[in-house]
Parts: C-alpha cells; sequence; structure tokens
C-alpha cells in the first residue's frame, strides 16, 4: 500500500533522503552525548581532572550544536518531503478525477471525493511529516542504545530480553484492543454527523412539522452512543503511558540491584551505571515511540487505501487510441439500436432498442414522465456516458471515436441539475468560450433573456455569484447557464428541463431567440411543458425507456395517446381563449 | 492589532474560559480527585529522581546492599503509586472529558432546534456542520490530553525546581540562566510558527472551499471541457497550501531539538561549574550526579506544554465559535395561545370542551383566566403587511387578503415576487416588519409557535426525507399514526405504487436525503406526509413541480380529497392547477396586483390573462 505512494513522492526524493539521513545522524548525537555525559562524571568530576572536564564540556557544546543544527535540518527537509507528498497526492487525485466519466464521479458520490480530496491527504502528509522523525530515529536510537549499554556492561544487558518482549506484548495487546473500539467510535460520529446534517437541511420541515423535540430524542441517542463508544476507546489508551511507566521502572530497580554489585566489585563505574540506567530508559521509550509510529500509520492507512482507490478508479470513459477525429462536421444525430443501462450487472435497461434520426439543424423536443429516460438519453450524445449496445452517431460518426474534447465542445449540454461557480457572472459565461468578445458576449444575454436581469443586478456583469451560484434565483440561474452553453456555439445544443424555472413568456422568447440566431445548430429540448416543444421538427415520447412515438405536434395529436394526455391536463381550462 | 482589541480578545478568551469552565463544573468532584492524582504522579517523578541519588551516593558506593534492598522497595513503591496514580487520574479524565463534550454537544443541538429560520439562512450548513466535527473535536483533544499533561508538567516543573534549589542554589543560577534562553526560543519559534499555522488554517480553506466546489460541479466541468482550466487554478491554490504548510511543520519541528539541545548546553556548563565546586569541596559528587539528572529532565514538561500551547488555543478558537451559538436569540416566541384538541357539544355546535381524544375538532384555548377555546376553523387574513429578510429590501410591501375557512388560496407569480414568502409568514418562520397576520381572529404573535405550526400543514418547494424507513418518514407528519393511516395518506398521494416496487416497500430505508429517489418520488412522499398530519391549514409550495403532468393528473383527485374541508394556500407554476381556486392573487414584485377567481380574472383581460395565454412579459 505504502509502497503505491511512492512514485508522487520523486520529486521530494531528495528532501526525503536528507531527512532521513538527518534523522539518523541526529539520533546517533542523542547517544553519543550521554557518553560523553558518563565520561565527565567518571573521569572529569570523580577525579577532580578540571582541565578534562572543561574540555569535555566543550566538546558536548560542540556536539550539542551539531545535534542542533541537524535536528533543523531533518524538520525542515521532513516538512519539504511529507507536505511535497500532500500537495503532489492531492494534485494527482484531483488531476484523475478530471478523467473520470459521470459513472465514475457517481460511484464514489461527491461527498466522498471531497473527503478523499482534503481530510484524507492531510492525514497521509501530516503522518510521514512526523513519520520520517519517528520511523528513522526510534530504530536507530534503540538499535545503538541496545549496542552501547551491551558494551558497557555485557551482563547488565541481559535485562532487555525481559523488558524488550514485556513491553511490546503489553502495547501490541492494547492496540488490538483498542483497534476496533476507534472502529465503533467513527462508525458513532458519522451516525452523528448525518443526524446533524439531515437537521441542517431540512430545518424548515423540522420546524414546520414542530417536531424538534423528536430530533432532540434521536440526537440524544446518538450523542450517548458516541459518548460511550469514544470513552470506551480512550480508557484502554490510556493504559499505555501507565504501562511503559511499569516497565521502565522496573528496569531501573534491577538494574541499580545488579549494577549496585558490579559497581562494589569493581566491574562497573557509577557514571556507568547511570548511562545504563539512561540507555535503558532511551530503549523504552524508542519502543514506545516506534509504537506510536506505527499507530500512525496504520491510522493513515484506511486514507492511503482510499486515496489509492480514486487513483487506481478504471476510467471507463476515454479518448480512442488510435487517430481520435478531431472535427465534427455538423449536428446530425442518430441513435442505431442503442439500449442502455447505468449499472452493468442491472436487469433493466434504462432504454431499449432506440433507433433515432436527427437531421442537422432540426429541433426536437423530448417528452415523457419521471423516469422514462429523457436524460439519459440524451446524456450519451455528448458521450457522458457509453451506450451498452448499439451505437450513437453525431455528424456521422460513432461517438467513440471523437476525441472527447472535440465532441464535447461541439455538442454543448445545459444539465438538469445547474451549476455555476463562484466569481462574476462575465467570467461563468466565459466557461462557454475563453475568448468571448463582449459583442459575443451581450449577444448569448439577450438570446437566454439573461440581459434583463444582469443590468438590474449591481455591477451587472461583473457582479460575484457566491459559492455555487447562490446570489442569483433558479430562473436566473437556468437563463445563464443556457447563456454560457450558447457561447460555446455548439453544433449540437440540448436543453434537459433547462428552463423549468423560468416563466413561459420567457420561455418562449427564449425559443424564439433559438429559431433566429441557431439555424444550424441541432437543438435537442427535453421539456415538461407541451407549450415548450409543440414547434419543434420532431417530438419524440418515451416511456420506460423506449421511443413509443415520433413525429410533429399535429401527427402526434392524433397517434399518440400518451402525447395526447399529457397535451390535454396541460391544456384544461385553456380553452377560454377561443 | 490595536492595544483595544488585543484586550477585548483576552477578555472574550476569558468569558470562554470561564464557560468551559461551568462545563467541567459538574464534574468538580472527579476534577479534585484527579487533580489528586496528578500531584501524586508528578511527585513520585521528582521523588524518584531524587531517590536515585541517595542510592548511588549513600547505598551502592557504600555497599550497603541490606539497605539498598530497603531503598529499592521504596523507590519501587513510589513509582509504583506514580504509574498507578497515572492511570487513574487518566482514566477519570476521560470520563470527564466526554461527558463534558456530550453536554456541549448536547447543548448546541438542543439550541439549533430553538433559532430562527433566519439564522439558518445567514450561515451554511458547512460552518455549522463544522461546529460539531472540527470544534468539538478539537475541544475534546484539549480536556483528553492537554489538561493534565499541562497541569501535571507544570507540577513536575516546580517540583525538579525546587529539588535543584535543595540540592544546590549556585548551580540553580545557571540552570535558570538556560532556562530563560529556553523560554526566549520558545517564544521566538512559536511567533514564528503561530504564522505560518495560521496561513496554513487560511490557505487550506481556500483549497477546501475550491476543491467542495468544483467536484460539486464536476459534471459541468466534464460538459463544457473545463478539466484543464480546473487543473490549472487548482495548482496555483495547492501550491501555496503547500508552501504555508510546510513551512508550519518546519517550525513546528524546530522547537524539539532546540530545547534538546539546549538542555545538553545547559548540562555541559553544570558540569564544568558543578565539577570546580566539587573540586573545592562545596558539593560532593552523588549531589552532582543527580542534580545532572535534574538538568536533564526540567527542559521535558516545558516541552510538553510548549507542544499543547497550540491544541489549546485550537479548542479555545473553537469553545468561542460554539459559545457565540449558544449565546444567539432563540426564535421569539411570546405567544400564550394553545392548541387543543376539542369536542363539540352535540347539541350547542358553539359549545366546545377540551378533550384528550382525537374528535377531528380543534381549538384555540386562550390565556384567559377560564382557558376560554375558540374553535380552530382556519381563517387567515393579512393586514397591510410589510416584509424584507433585510433592512435594505423591502419583499411585501403592504400584502392584505383574507382566506375563510375551507378556502383554496392561490398564489401566481414570477420568481421573486413574494409567493413563497407570504406561506413562509403564515406559520411564523420569519417576523413580520409592520402590519398583522391573524389566525381565526387571533393574531399569530400571541399564539404559541409550536402550536401554530402543529396546525398548518405543509409541503416546501424542496422535499427532504430522513434517514429511516419511508414509513418514518411519512409518519414525521404526524407520530402517532397508524400503520393503515401512513399507507391511507401514501395512497392518496399516489406515492403507494413506486413504493410497492421498492425493496422492501414500505420499510425501505432511505439514507442521504432520500438518495435513490426521483425528485417526482420525493415530492409525493412529501404530500403523503402532510397528508397523515391532517392539519387545517395546508400551505403546497410548488408541491407539484417536479411531478410530470400525467403523474399529477394522476393525483390530482388525491389532491383534491386532500384539500377538501381545509383553507390552502397554493403555490403552482402550472396555472391549470389552480383552476379551481376560490381566490387567485397575482403577485408582482411584493404587491398583489390582481385578486379574484380564474372566471373573474380572465374577464378583467389583466396580468393573469396574459400570464394564462402566455403573453405576459415577467422576469
Amino acid at each position: 500500500m505504502i509502497k503505491k505512494l511512492m512514485p508522487y513522492m520523486s520529486k521530494y526524493k531528495k528532501a526525503l533522503g536528507l531527512a532521513v539521513m538527518f534523522a539518523a545522524l541526529e539520533a546517533v548525537f542523542e547517544l553519543l552525548i550521554p557518553l560523553v555525559m558518563a565520561r565527565i562524571v567518571d573521569v572529569g568530576i570523580s577525579t577532580g581532572d578540571m582541565s578534562y572536564t572543561v574540555m569535555m564540556g566543550i566538546l558536548m557544546v560542540v556536539m550539542a550544536l551539531i545535534s542542533l543544527s541537524f535536528g533543523l535540518a531533518l524538520s525542515k527537509y521532513a516538512a519539504i518531503a511529507g507536505q511535497g507528498l500532500g500537495a503532489e497526492l492531492r494534485e494527482a487525485e484531483y488531476r484523475k478525477i478530471q478523467t473520470y466519466s459521470f459513472k465514475n464521479i457517481e460511484k464514489f458520490s461527491t461527498a466522498s471525493l471531497i473527503t478523499r480530496l482534503t481530510t484524507d491527504v492531510t492525514a497521509v502528509q501530516n503522518a510521514v511529516t512526523m513519520g520520517i522523525k519517528l520511523l528513522v530515529r526510534a530504530p536507530m536510537m534503540l538499535i545503538c542504545a541496545c549496542i552501547l549499554a551491551t558494551l558497557i556492561s555485557p551482563k547488565l544487558a541481559l535485562i532487555f530480553l525481559v523488558s524488550m518482549p514485556a513491553l511490546i506484548c503489553a502495547i501490541g495487546f492494547i492496540i488490538m484492543k483498542v483497534r476496533p473500539k476507534f472502529e465503533m467510535m467513527q462508525k458513532r460520529i458519522d451516525q452523528m454527523n448525518t443526524t446533524v446534517q439531515e437537521n441542517l437541511v431540512g430545518i424548515r420541515v423540522v420546524k414546520a412539522f414542530v417536531r424538534a423535540k423528536k430530533e432532540k430524542e434521536k440526537f440524544k441517542k446518538s450523542n450517548d452512543e458516541l459518548r460511550m463508544a469514544s470513552e470506551g476507546a480512550f480508557s484502554i489508551v490510556v493504559f499505555s503511558m501507565p504501562v511503559m511507566q511499569l516497565v521502565m521502572f522496573a528496569s531501573i530497580i534491577v538494574i541499580l540491584w545488579n549494577g549496585g554489585h558490579f559497581v562494589y566489585n569493581g566491574e562497573l563505574t557509577i557514571g556507568n551505571l547511570t548511562s545504563f540506567v539512561v540507555y535503558s530508559n532511551q530503549i523504552l521509550i524508542s519502543l514506545m515511540m516506534l509504537a506510536m509510529a506505527l499507530m500512525m500509520i496504520s491510522r493513515s492507512i484506511a486514507s492511503i487505501a482510499r486515496i489509492i482507490e480514486v487513483l487506481e478508479e478504471e476510467v471507463d470513459i476515454k479518448n480512442p487510441e488510435v487517430s481520435p477525429i478531431l472535427e465534427v462536421k455538423d449536428g446530425e444525430i442518430e441513435f442505431r439500436n442503442v439500449s442502455f443501462k447505468y449499472e452493468e450487472d442491472g436487469d433493466q435497461n434504462n432504454l431499449e432498442n432506440i433507433n433515432l434520426k436527427i437531421k442537422a439543424g432540426q429541433t426536437i423536443g423530448i417528452i415523457g414522465g419521471t423516469g422514462s429516460g429523457k436524460t439519459s438519453l440524451v446524456q450519451l450524445i455528448p458521450r457522458l456516458y457509453d451506450v451498452t449496445q448499439g451505437e450513437v452517431l453525431v455528424g456521422g460518426v460513432n461517438v467513440k471515436d471523437y476525441e472527447l474534447e472535440t465532441l464535447r465542445n461541439a455538442v454543448a449540454m445545459v444539465l438538469q441539475k445547474n451549476t455555476l461557480f463562484s466569481g462574476s457572472i462575465r467570467e461563468n459565461l466565459k466557461w462557454g468560450n475563453e475568448n468571448a468578445t463582449d459583442e459575443q458576449i451581450d449577444k448569448v444575454c439577450e438570446a437566454s433573456c439573461a440581459n434583463e436581469f444582469i443590468s438590474r443586478l449591481p455591477g451587472g456583469l461583473e457582479m460575484d455569484l457566491g459559492q455555487g451560484g447562490v446570489n442569483v434565483s433558479g430562473g436566473q440561474k437556468q437563463r445563464l447557464c443556457i447563456a454560457r452553453a450558447l457561447l460555446k456555439e455548439p453544433k449540437v445544443l440540448i436543453l434537459d428541463d433547462s428552463t423549468s424555472a423560468v416563466d413561459t413568456a420567457t420561455d418562449a422568447k427564449i425559443r424564439a431567440a433559438f429559431g433566429k440566431n441557431l439555424n444550424g445548430t441541432t437543438k435537442i429540448i427535453i421539456a415538461q411543458r407541451v407549450n415548450s416543444i409543440c414547434e419543434a421538427d420532431q417530438i419524440i415520447v418515451l416511456d420506460d425507456g423506449k421511443i413509443c412515438a415520433v413525429g410533429t405536434h399535429d401527427e402526434l395529436m392524433i397517434h399518440s395517446e400518451i402525447y395526447r394526455d399529457v397535451y390535454n391536463s396541460q391544456q384544461e381550462g385553456a380553452g377560454f381563449s377561443e | 492589532m490595536s492595544k483595544e482589541q488585543q484586550i477585548k480578545k483576552t477578555n472574550k478568551m476569558k468569558q470562554t474560559l470561564g464557560k468551559l469552565a461551568g462545563y467541567l463544573g459538574k464534574y468538580k468532584l472527579i476534577l479534585v480527585l484527579v487533580a489528586c492524582f496528578i500531584v501524586v504522579s508528578s511527585f513520585s517523578m521528582v521523588a524518584g529522581t531524587y531517590f536515585l541519588k541517595i542510592i548511588i551516593n549513600d547505598y551502592i558506593l557504600l555497599g550497603d546492599f541490606a539497605g539498598l534492598l530497603k531503598m529499592l522497595v521504596i523507590l519501587g513503591s513510589i513509582y509504583l503509586a506514580g504509574a498507578a496514580s497515572a492511570y487513574i487520574y487518566s482514566r477519570l479524565m476521560v470520563r470527564v472529558a466526554q461527558s463534558t463534550i456530550q453536554d456541549i454537544r448536547t447543548d448546541l443541538f438542543n439550541k439549533m432546534q430553538q433559532l430562527s429560520i433566519a439564522y439558518f439562512d445567514r450561515h451554511t450548513h458547512g460552518d455549522l456542520m463544522s461546529l460539531y466535527t472540527n470544534d468539538i473535536d478539537n475541544i475534546s483533544e484539549a480536556l483528553n490530553n492537554s489538561l493534565t499533561n499541562i497541569i501535571s508538567s507544570l507540577l513536575t516543573f516546580i517540583g525538579i525546581i525546587i529539588m535543584m534549589v535543595v540540592l544546590s542554589p549556585v548551580l540553580s543560577l545557571v540552570t535558570f540562566v538556560m532556562l530563560a534562553l529556553m523560554f526566549g526560543i520558545i517564544k521566538m519559534f512559536g511567533k514564528k510558527s503561530k504564522y505560518y499555522f495560521g496561513m496554513q488554517q487560511q490557505k487550506m480553506a481556500d483549497v477546501n472551499g475550491y476543491i467542495e466546489e468544483m467536484i460539486e460541479g464536476q459534471k459541468v466541468v466534464k460538459v463544457f471541457c473545463h478539466e484543464d482550466q480546473a487543473l490549472e487554478d487548482f495548482k496555483g491554490y495547492n501550491e501555496a497550501l503547500r508552501e504555508a504548510s510546510t513551512g508550519a511543520q518546519t517550525y513546528a519541528g524546530m522547537m524539539m531539538p532546540a530545547l534538546g539541545n539546549l538542555t545538553h548546553i545547559s548540562y555541559a556548563i553544570t558540569c564544568c561549574i558543578g565539577g570546580l565546586m566539587t573540586i573545592a569541596g562545596a558539593f560532593d559528587v552523588g549531589s552532582l550526579v543527580s542534580y545532572l539528572q535534574y538538568v536533564r529532565q526540567v527542559s521535558q514538561p516545558i516541552a510538553q506544554v510548549s507542544q499543547q500551547v497550540n491544541m489549546i488555543l485550537a479548542a479555545l478558537a473553537g469553545a468561542e465559535r460554539i459559545f457565540n451559538v449558544l449565546e444567539e436569540e432563540p426564535e421569539v416566541d411570546q405567544g400564550t395561545v394553545t392548541l387543543c384538541k376539542a369536542e363539540v357539544d352535540s347539541k350547542d355546535c358553539s359549545k366546545l370542551t377540551e378533550t384528550d381524544q382525537y374528535t377531528g375538532h380543534w381549538a384555540w384555548k386562550m390565556n384567559d383566566a377560564q382557558g376560554t377555546l375558540k374553535e380552530l376553523r382556519g381563517d387567515v387574513q393579512f393586514k397591510n403587511v410589510v416584509f424584507g429578510y433585510n433592512e435594505k429590501k423591502t419583499i411585501l410591501k403592504g400584502i392584505s387578503l383574507y382566506a375563510k375557512p375551507g378556502q383554496k388560496i392561490a398564489f401566481v407569480g414570477s420568481t421573486g415576487a413574494g409567493k413563497t414568502t407570504i406561506t413562509n409568514l403564515i406559520n411564523r418562520f420569519y417576523e413580520i416588519n409592520s402590519g398583522t397576520i391573524t389566525y381565526d381572529g387571533i393574531d399569530i404573535k400571541d399564539i404559541k409557535k409550536d402550536d401554530l405550526r402543529k396546525s398548518i400543514g405543509i409541503v416546501l418547494q424542496d422535499t427532504h426525507l430522513f434517514t429511516g424507513t419511508i414509513t418514518e418518514n411519512i409518519r414525521y407528519g404526524n407520530l402517532h399514526a397508524t400503520d393503515e393511516e401512513v399507507i391511507a395518506a401514501a395512497k392518496l398521494a399516489n406515492a403507494h405504487s413506486f413504493i410497492k416496487h421498492l425493496p422492501h416497500g414500505y420499510d425501505t430505508v432511505l439514507t442521504g436525503d432520500g438518495e435513490g429517489l426521483s425528485q417526482g418520488q420525493r415530492q409525493l412522499l412529501a404530500i403523503a406526509r402532510a397528508a397523515v398530519a391532517n392539519p387545517p391549514v395546508l400551505i403546497m409550495d410548488e408541491a407539484t413541480s417536479s411531478i410530470d403532468t400525467r403523474t399529477e393528473k394522476l393525483i390530482a383527485a388525491g389532491m383534491d380529497k386532500l384539500m377538501e374541508g381545509r383553507t390552502v394556500f397554493v403555490i403552482a407554476h402550472r396555472l391549470s392547477t389552480i383552476r379551481n381556486a376560490d381566490a387567485i392573487m397575482v403577485l408582482e414584485q411584493g404587491e398583489i396586483i390582481e385578486r379574484g377567481n380564474h372566471e373573474s380574472l380572465l374577464e378583467q383581460k389583466g396580468r393573469y390573462y396574459q400570464l394564462y395565454t402566455g403573453k405576459a412579459q415577467l422576469h
């Protein structure tokens, strides 16, 4: 798992190498310094050799300064490497997501993708920054301290054979116990967050139905459960510190007892005994640090796994491998025996055996009930999804043979769920064409009837839309989205229920503008209102994923019962004008 | 920052600390115990080191092994007591921390339920959500670790200093100079790292904000082939974050080596001076050895505390945000009139008596001595109502209207004309600026909000569902509804047939605001939810906007039945659905410009006529 992260480290390999090196050097010095300390006590102070004491003292100051510079350098390079890796990972993920098809995005869900780009990456980068220090330092200190202690007194060193395994077992046991508890805690946190989130989103419902009491009870339950779960987890964690202290203190006592005898027998000096105690503590602390580092890494492994999942996701819609076609001839569209389903293993097709021919420049209306497959049908044209069977042709060429950008630049689609981005109106419109001139922008705003309200907004085209376009109303948003799409000067324009929040009169005006300005463009309009499509050259009536009738308004009024139904349901009472 | 601001900030922090202490106060006894055990644990650490000196000097060097054994037993007991009390206070603190956090969460959630809709309009969900996640986490972290850590570090520090002064007042002077140096360094690094951490926080917010917005709109990015541009923009934000966080981590990581090596230098100097003193006979070797032990240890508590400071500050900032919410004014509710079930006297229809049984009749109970009952009829009047969401912009400019019991009142007009606003005022989601709204002749300000809202059913423009089964979601309208009533409501709303087709029917669990259901299906559920509530007044705000016209026709009969005998306020885009309304109000820019029934409005040949024939020019 961690190996898979290595490629993203390549840019910061040098920093990583330096960080490891400085970490090792710092650890060496941290161990050498106590040796000098022992010499000062044993040789200098005990014998009263003042010149020796001063000399060693100066040596120690020098070593401390060197060790300090190593420490500072380590900190710097560890930060560069860790945060660098984080940045690389974030970018790699973001880059990968840009290649995702709609299907890939839906598989992960937006919220989960956001977490994987933010929280997960932060967890990994901080684990690396800390991890370099701990993972190099701790084993290094451990090994060196063992060696030095053994050099001082091999007999006393035997104690490590007991103390180290004891500590490892104890910590291993704690980690094993605590892990499921933390998982449980995370689950409870998620549950509580869901409750809060739902209350924030649905606060009007809660208030309208006067359900505050019920919600409070619901929250109390998840809150209680969360408290119990976290108390359960933390009550195990708090064992680790006293356990380490116990092992450490027990070792000291044993060392003092046996060491005391060695000192008495002249096998050991007092200074060495003190050093030995220091090394013993160092060994146990290093073990503890190692355990902590491993725990931190294992916590970030879940994050790493989630990031890797994003990076390794198979993108199902890609550019054709051999010589993609770079030009769309015209807006002619053909569906040949097209069947489609969202889930490969789903048992029901969302679209079934669709055959359809649309000439360039025609206006096509699509109508049908909820779930009849209107959106699915049009999404196949700019290849937002791939057909399950059959083929879709634009300009006489299979959509799979185009370079994706070519195809999508030629096919403009206004989605049902409109999104605008923070920035000015002008910046948002320019998504359609980066180099659009003021005249071009004015023209599309007029065609989409957006100019009517833009002129009344403070700042006009320069007004900031706020995150997700919160500063304009639904109908205004829809008109801006249409303008944005028009700016692409597409060969095919698809409006997926894009004027639902616009009043009928404006809707009619927009359609009139299409007729005037977009002669060569194929226009496909999905609508709930018959009025929006009754003038179309062809109207497609969809029902349950199948085309059940195609024709002009007059033809369908005669032949299609569904169409007649829909028409009548909307026209009732409209008969007054005759 | 000016001095005044600085003082204000300090005061605010004091207040926050005070409130936090208030929460902890509930666990006073446990906290006293915690403090005791911290003292024991810190004491044993210091005493342990002191005993080391005695053991080495007086026993090992002299070869007194019987004494040594005795001393080791004492040392062992001290250590054991230390470790045991460390465990006990940590464990107790877990209890205190988690319970405190739980209390704060409860208060926060309960407060949230009391806040006005206007408050939620002003604050994003993300901001409110982060109170429960980030801010609470930070407080929890601080209570779990930092608090005890700081206290024990402080105690250890004091203990060590005392021991040092006792051992050698002269050498302590050297140590104090070094300590002053350490504090200086901490301050320097602290300043640097605070600056970078602040920057990191800001850049992180930028990146997260950008990611959130772009990923939400990822499909639009794809449709417009905007991927490369999006990546370019992202790189800019990402690079800025990398720089800031590298700085922050660098300075944060430098503190430890700096403190550690200063300790070493301090050690070396102490050795030299101590050595000289020993030679001069002013000190003994054993004391020097154990003094040196303290020199090694003294920087540890400092390092511990300096590491905790950032965490504590983060926790305090979080606590301040939470307490700010807790201090918000709750929704104003001075109403005293309550709603009660009533029984109509079989002989005298005007005579009502309060009852616990569901009778189909409701009454307003006045807050007077007799507790007068007034039958709930659903008579709603607006008199010169003026309203704006903020002071700058008035949305409704003097609306007057009268809905008689059982009437269907429809609002027509373009987006932004104020249709939804009017319905939001009836159940007092917002407070009006001037004018009055009366309900059965009672000013709605005099009616208890909960009771007012209980009497009004509402189907909102956006449907919100909760995690739970379909049945539970429908039952949200009336917690006492039986399964049969739920199914009947679903049938009325024509939701029954699609529910039956779901994998587990009525027991299908909905998650994520009804993910997987279409907008239309969700609206059908919302209608069923309102139906099961069976309220005397019903508000339908674009209740069928996402339902296709065929289905709409299918549920028409159900809707008619639902509206029967109730006062209903309807907002609809499709004029055909409101044709049979008793009164239609045509709104434009916050004013009613036409009113009447369908026929009379058509005869007027005014705005409604134009709208209906598609000739109107609306914005």
